[in-house]
């Protein structure tokens, strides 16, 4: 009975919003659309300032961007994932 | 010193050639010095929508390579005083023009006009890069449609990346009765997922199919929905402050029994 009624005040969803729901995820993945290039530059960037501090597997380090909930949940935004397998410490990061 | 105003969207079809036709007329009846450019190489027909198709000789390839000079290139429009279209040429190709050329020959013009509105292909390739090279100011063109919203956003981007700054929303072709039952994208909508200015709102017209019919641009109806929204534009863009039209849902009880007692639709 409960359920009747709500899904009887439940307003049906317009195909407007779900035009709008689907514009808002291409262009999330359409606007972080970044080179190759772009992230072999930020790669070695990352490389260079662990090094400093740690021993890593250069070979299988692994970096992308992808897509993640936000904190809240309630929306789907980028994020950078990296996967630096780490050998060892260095002396000058203790 | 006049001022270069690039009209683009990435997607064809959703009212770039109208827009700068209705744009460029609706200046040039302020009073103001406008050239219209056509960079759609190989497609053009800006000439088809001003109704100017027979008077071309030369086009905007012929003064690039020096074949004529510029003012024998330009159209001056007989029935607008002040106003000149420059032709794309029909049997090139977009690489005919470098986007260093279209600085040069915007510079130009700048000298005499005060306004200059470049007409740009649809697509990110070698016809955008050159429509927009020589551009002040951008005018975006999109539909309520989630192709023409999201070709939309690539543009805007790559107008930041290529330092045209601040581009500035049309939103055509607008059916406020589809909006009202949700099945359009409202305004709100699209400037919530665009996030740049509006600068207006042109509901759909059928007028805008009768004037490009005929060659006359629909700004000058003082009768079209459409050309109400063009004159208001017009206006914008010269800075004034002009209130967003407020669309009425056709056909309505109110609207139909204006209609039967012989009132002209607002």
């Amino acid at each position: 009975m409960i359920d009747l009624i709500k899904s009887l005040l439940r307003k049906k969803e317009t195909s407007k919003d779900v035009a709008k729901e689907r514009l808002k995820l291409v262009l999330i993945h359409d606007r972080s659309n970044v080179s190759p290039q772009f992230l072999e530059m930020v790669k070695s960037e990352i490389i260079k300032v662990i090094q400093n501090y740690m021993e890593i597997d250069e070979e299988s380090l692994d970096i992308q961007l992808t897509k993640t909930n936000s904190d809240d949940g309630e929306r789907v935004v980028p994020a950078l994932v990296a996967n630096i397998p780490i050998r060892g410490m260095k002396n000058a990061g203790r | 010193m006049g001022e270069v105003i690039v009209i683009t969207s990435g997607k064809g079809g959703v009212g770039k050639t109208t827009t700068t036709a209705n744009l460029g007329t609706g200046m040039a009846l302020q009073g103001k010095k406008v050239v219209l450019i056509d960079t759609d190489i190989g497609l053009r027909n800006l000439d088809v929508v001003m109704g100017l198709e027979n008077r071309i000789v030369y086009d905007i390839v012929d003064v690039i390579e020096g074949t004529c000079r510029l003012k024998q290139a330009l159209i001056k429009d007989k029935r607008y005083d002040g106003l000149y279209l420059l032709p794309a040429a029909q049997t090139r190709d977009k690489n005919s023009i470098t986007p260093q050329q279209m600085v040069t020959l915007c510079e130009e013009l700048k000298k005499e006009y005060d306004y200059i509105v470049v007409d740009c292909p649809a697509g990110i390739e070698q016809g955008f890069k050159n429509a927009i090279a020589g551009a002040d100011r951008a005018l975006v063109i999109t539909t309520p449609e989630v192709s023409a919203v999201r070709d939309a956003d690539r543009i805007i981007g790559l107008l930041e990346a290529n330092e045209v700054r601040n581009p500035q929303l049309i939103v055509n072709r607008v059916r406020q009765d589809m909006v009202k039952r949700g099945d359009m994208m409202s305004i709100e909508d699209i400037i919530d997922i665009l996030a740049i200015g509006l600068i207006g709102v042109v509901p759909d017209d059928e007028n805008i199919i009768i004037s490009t019919n005929r060659g006359e641009p629909a700004v000058n109806d003082n009768k079209s929905l459409a050309g109400q929204a063009y004159r208001n534009i017009t206006r914008r863009i010269f800075g004034e402050d002009v209130p967003l039209m407020v669309l009425s849902t056709p056909d309505g009880l109110f609207s139909k029994m204006k209609k039967l007692l012989g009132f002209k639709p607002a």
